[in-house]
């Protein structure tokens, strides 16, 4: 039969369709509704120096894979350098070079991050490779005579109260943080200014108890910082795993805005031909959708069918899809409205196009508008009428007048200070042509009633496809799932072979129904 | 029975009767029945007109077609010819759009059949508006037919008001299923389209006479405008009728199809157009549900080929008494 061959298809649409959306939503996680929006950082570093008319080299450490943190975006302005990313040993290095340059200089590299709800399964990977590739125990480093002795005391005292690294590392934090320092301390203590000189001298006392540490530079992420510092960061290992300490207040562990930008204590900028290097750094912070996080992170995942996502236009294309992928299901409505509800309207589609419209005019001033330009369309139309012209010459006239009228209902609203009133220039003026001419045909051939009633079926349809085209979770779940699309279809497919009666039928019919028993 | 199941679901009646839906005519009967290659046939009323010209089936008589804006000026002098009137068609129109009856000159314009004037300015935009294709199917542009008005059949007389009754006869597979007889009315200006407001009278399919009439959806026993009684009249030639209808069927190939004819005083049964696309409203007029037909046609392994022998199977099917 016809109808099984129409069902199997159907069938095998919502199949595919359904089958691709689990797969996006539980293995890529893709939101399936729309979720509140993810705090995104934005991080842009500026890098400014003066060249020299030489071959100039510019080199700028890069976070990589910093713990806690996504990177979604990054990008650079490099202007006339060439650019070239590698990584050495634990970071990432960004290299510009040009032959020549002259002046003031300045490169750019921004940065885009957030914290993803669950962090585990980033730092998994990455918890292994550090257990396979264990730092060498540093050699005992030699101490200065007169410093020595302070040294072992107070390594003495602080291996005492301590179990393992991490707390050995914490007592020692403590002891040279206090603000009482002992002796010892102070002495160790005496030609320390900075506090990368203060992280340096930490190490130098952990490796005295074969510890191994490294510093880190981070950056501590605050909204609306201007020039913000790289600063010097602790970490110990524990045999296990890198353990971070902040030296100025001897806390353990990364909190949730620091940022380790490299590890290491190379300066993250540096130059080779040019001079007075200098980094900047500039924070904001603002909320980004959590669906296109969401989207990054599949699309780090490698799933092929990330590939086909929406996601990857540009932004302005997707704005457009937005709208278009809310077609078809205006379509479906319409074809619903018309084959099962049984109401009429000026053609097929004229009711999308008009909510499409609406969009942008918001539903009160789109009726009003739509209302005004087919009402003052209808009553030039009648004038017209009795010039008695050629068809199309008449339907060009009646276009001509809609959009002066348009211009017309701008400048007037304008010049009221309703400025929604401007958005009038967006309704689909050929479609408002044709409405205006058909509705004339029909008040004349079968009075105004019957014109009337067809034009309000219109505008109610456009109503209801409006408020359905514009209803978030649709919207989300078409634009992040494209494949309902194909449900969207095998629906109207199959509400093309709907033979049962339509609502109006059941009036057209009425008298049937109130027949008695016979 | 109107069980209480019945009144909450009413289209559950609908479907005990039998009722034909829209959807259904158009998912089950006519994309099935009717190739869309055949359309132009009935679309097109020069075409049908030859069609059945040549194969010898009864028309009013063409009086000239109008295919180009300044031939309309020329018309008038050609049209003079014919004081008994003539009748103004647009060759791709559609339900009964765009169709002008006059019935005789005037100084500066004609008579409509509904007693107005028309100025012979109006009548000229009238026809160029027909040739924009403003009533064609589609707006593309159209010509035009000038033909024979028709002096009806003086039984109808009574019955009708300023204007041509016809009868429409749906014919599935060949086979008459039903019919009616559509009476003009003041509010039709003439025309003979129930959507215009005629009055639809449903015909018994055995004797040719008619049911009672159903108007704006009420019953109706009596012509609103004459007072003439609808029901109980006998239509003449009847079984010519039925048997045009069903060779107008064969001459076009369409499964499923209305047929439209008239009765002139004259020449008795002609074939005025045929629709691709029949109404619904003719199960009102009956009222009868049409599926029910139709499918006691569709269980038909093989449909005879003469016409006597399936006017014979439309008499013996279908039970034409009112439910």
């Amino acid at each position: 039969m016809k109808n099984l061959h129409l069902n199997l298809l159907a069938l095998i649409l919502v199949a595919i369709a359904l089958t691709l959306g689990a797969y996006k939503v539980v293995r890529l996680g893709l939101p399936l509704l729309p979720s509140e929006e993810i705090e995104v950082w934005s991080v842009e570093a500026r890098l400014s120096f003066k060249a020299k008319n030489k071959p100039v080299k510019v080199r700028l450490i890069l976070p990589k894979a910093p713990p806690g943190f996504l990177i979604l975006d990054e990008d650079f302005v490099s202007g006339r350098y060439g650019l070239t990313i590698h990584e050495e040993k634990h970071n990432r290095i960004a290299e510009w070079v040009v032959r020549r340059a002259k002046g003031d200089q300045a490169l750019y590299y921004h940065l885009q991050l957030t914290r993803p709800p669950e962090p585990k399964t980033e730092a998994k990977p990455a918890d292994k490779k550090n257990r396979r590739e264990l730092p060498a125990v540093p050699a005992q480093p030699e101490y200065p005579p007169d410093l020595a002795p302070a040294i072992a005391a107070l390594l003495d005292e602080v291996r005492q109260k301590s179990a393992d690294t991490v707390t050995f590392t914490r007592e020692l934090l403590l002891r040279l943080l206090a603000p009482s320092q002992d002796a010892n301390v102070q002495i160790l203590l005496r030609d320390v200014k900075t506090p990368h000189e203060k992280v340096i001298k930490i190490q130098e006392l952990l490796a005295g108890a074969k510890i191994s540490s490294r510093l880190i530079q981070v950056l501590t992420l605050q909204e609306g910082m201007r020039h913000g510092e790289l600063m010097p960061w602790l970490q110990v290992h524990n045999g296990e795993e890198w353990v971070t300490f902040d030296p100025q207040s001897g806390a353990s562990g990364v909190p949730d805005n620091a940022l380790i930008w490299a590890i290491g204590n190379e300066p993250v900028a540096m130059s080779e031909g040019a001079n007075s290097i200098k980094l900047d750094l500039a924070v904001s912070r603002h909320t980004q959708e959590a669906v296109r996080i969401a989207e990054q992170r599949a699309r780090k995942l490698n799933s092929g069918l990330m590939e086909f996502s929406l996601f990857s236009l540009p932004i302005q294309t997707q704005h457009v899809y937005r709208v278009l992928l809310m077609v078809p299901v205006g379509a479906l409505l319409i074809a619903f409205l018309r084959n099962v509800v049984g109401i009429r309207t000026f053609g097929t589609f004229m009711p999308i196009l008009i909510a499409l419209a609406f969009r942008e005019t918001e539903l009160l001033w789109g009726v009003v508008l739509f209302t005004a330009v087919v009402a003052l369309g209808l009553s030039f139309r009648f004038y017209l009428e009795y010039l008695k012209l050629l068809l199309v010459p008449r339907l060009a006239s009646v276009l001509i007048i809609v959009i002066i009228l348009m211009v017309f209902i701008s400048l007037l609203s304008h010049k009221l200070g309703l400025e929604r009133g401007l958005s009038v220039a967006l309704f689909p003026m050929v479609i408002l042509t044709m409405t205006v001419e058909r509705m004339a045909l029909l008040w004349e051939e079968h009075g105004p009633g019957e014109a009337l009633k067809q034009g309000l079926g219109s505008l109610m349809v456009a109503v209801l496809a409006f408020l359905l085209m514009k209803n978030d979770v649709l919207q989300h779940v078409i634009f992040v799932f494209p494949e309902f699309l194909l449900i969207v279809l095998a629906l109207t497919l199959l509400l093309g072979r709907y033979a049962g009666y339509r609502l109006t039928e059941l009036w057209r019919f009425r008298t049937f129904l109130s027949q008695g028993n016979q | 029975m109107t069980s209480r199941l019945d009144r909450l679901l009413p289209w559950r009646r609908l479907l005990a009767l039998g009722i034909l839906s829209m959807n259904r005519r158009n998912a089950d009967y006519i994309l099935r029945y009717n190739p869309r290659h055949l359309y132009p046939l009935v679309d097109d009323k020069l075409k049908t007109k030859q069609l059945a010209l040549a194969a010898g089936v009864p028309v009013p008589e063409l009086y000239g077609v109008v295919e180009t804006q300044y031939q309309i000026p020329a018309l008038h002098e050609q049209l003079g010819r014919y004081p008994e009137g003539f009748v103004v068609k647009p060759t791709r129109g559609s339900g009964g759009e765009g169709i002008l009856v006059i019935t005789g000159e005037v100084k500066g314009g004609y008579r409509k059949s509904s007693g107005a004037l028309i100025s012979k300015e109006e009548f000229e935009f009238h026809l160029s508006n027909i040739l924009s294709g403003l009533y064609s199917l589609g707006g593309i542009p159209d010509s035009i037919l000038i033909e024979q008005r028709i002096d009806f059949d003086p039984i109808f007389q009574n019955v009708s008001y300023q204007g041509v009754p016809d009868i429409r006869t749906i014919v599935f597979r060949g086979i008459p299923v039903m019919a009616m007889i559509r009476l003009p009315t003041r509010i039709s200006d003439g025309r003979a389209n129930l959507h215009q407001g005629a009055i639809g009278v449903g015909i018994d399919l055995k004797s040719g006479c008619t049911l009672a009439g159903t108007w704006k959806g009420a019953l109706l026993e009596q012509h609103p405008d004459t007072g003439g009684g609808i029901a109980k009249l006998k239509i003449p030639h009847w079984d010519t009728i039925l048997r045009l209808s069903a060779a107008c069927a064969d001459l076009v190939g369409l499964g499923y199809i209305g047929v439209d004819i008239v009765l002139d005083r004259s020449k008795g049964p002609l074939m005025l157009e045929m629709n691709a696309r029949p109404g619904l409203a003719i199960q009102i007029a009956n009222r009868t549900g049409l599926h029910q037909r139709l499918k006691k046609i569709e269980a038909l392994d093989k449909v005879p080929a003469s016409i006597e022998d399936r006017i014979r199977v439309a008499k013996t099917l279908i039970d034409s008494k009112i439910i």
